[in-house]
């Protein structure tokens, strides 16, 4: 499989979390994407820019296109050091959360995706990788 | 910061989402609708996300607000204008906008938001059945 890393932006206020809706959709649509797709992608990232900085205390996204074949796709990669997550299958579950959200982002970004992956312990930050496929 | 204009149009007002908004300016939306229902002694509130190419947990949340406060305060939501593929993600998102009343257009919102407020019994037995 291919990776190619596109670009690397920072994740601090919610001016970023617009931002980083611009550039997924742009690598999305620039991957072939159809409408639907863009949209899951985008919403997806989203939701999970926003818990890198609400509930991370920000960090870094990286945009990569990833080919594997015939097939191409946008994977995401979240970064932050903040607090971790100790209970990752509570976090994942819908309707649960610490703040003041609906409990829809990790689950929710999760069912948008092809593949989902979450690496986090507490006081070891939190890294969320999200790819979807053409 | 820009901000989102709010218009009146006889006693319902109108808000048009033309841009990508970040938290903030949800959030102030939300505020400055609340405070204009009051204001304007509004009774029908329509808001057209037919711009809008996401519509994210935060901003379903914020759409969920609206239309609760609204109809705390005798005012009826209607969103008009959902674009397909937001329709889609939204629902595998897990975000229903059960408290919300949707219109396909805005002519068939002002329509709905006009029936509720003539016959309000109407639509409490459709919401409550």
């Amino acid at each position: 499989m291919l990776t190619e890393t596109v670009e690397t932006m920072p994740l601090r206020t919610s001016d970023d979390v617009v931002r980083l809706r611009q550039a997924v959709r742009a690598r999305a649509v620039a991957a072939g994407f159809g409408l639907v797709d863009q949209t899951k992608i985008v919403t997806a990232a989203s939701e999970i820019g926003r818990n890198t900085i609400v509930y991370g205390g920000g960090g870094t996204l990286r945009i990569e296109v990833v080919r594997n074949g015939q097939r191409q796709g946008v994977r995401l990669t979240f970064e932050d050091q903040g607090p971790g997550i100790a209970d990752i299958a509570t976090a994942l579950r819908d309707g649960y959360t610490t703040g003041s959200g609906l409990g829809l982002g990790l689950g929710g970004a999760k069912r948008l995706c092809n593949e989902f992956d979450i690496r986090s312990a507490p006081g070891q930050g939190t890294t969320i990788t999200l790819t979807r496929w053409k | 910061m820009a901000e989102i204009p709010i218009l009146k149009i006889g006693d319902c007002l109108l808000v048009s989402i033309q841009v990508d908004m970040h938290d903030r300016l949800a959030m102030a939306l939300q505020d400055d609708l609340t405070e204009r229902i009051v204001a304007d002694r509004a009774r029908g509130v329509m808001i057209d996300i037919s711009a809008l190419e996401i519509v994210d947990s935060f901003i379903g949340r914020m759409l969920n607000n609206i239309a609760a406060m609204s109809r705390v305060l005798d005012a009826v939501t209607v969103v008009v204008g959902m674009r397909p593929a937001v329709a889609i993600t939204l629902v595998e998102l897990g975000l229903g906008l059960t408290g919300v009343r949707t219109a396909l257009n805005v002519d068939k919102g002002l329509a709905l938001i006009r029936r509720i407020i003539d016959n309000p019994e109407s639509d409490d037995a459709h919401r409550n059945g």
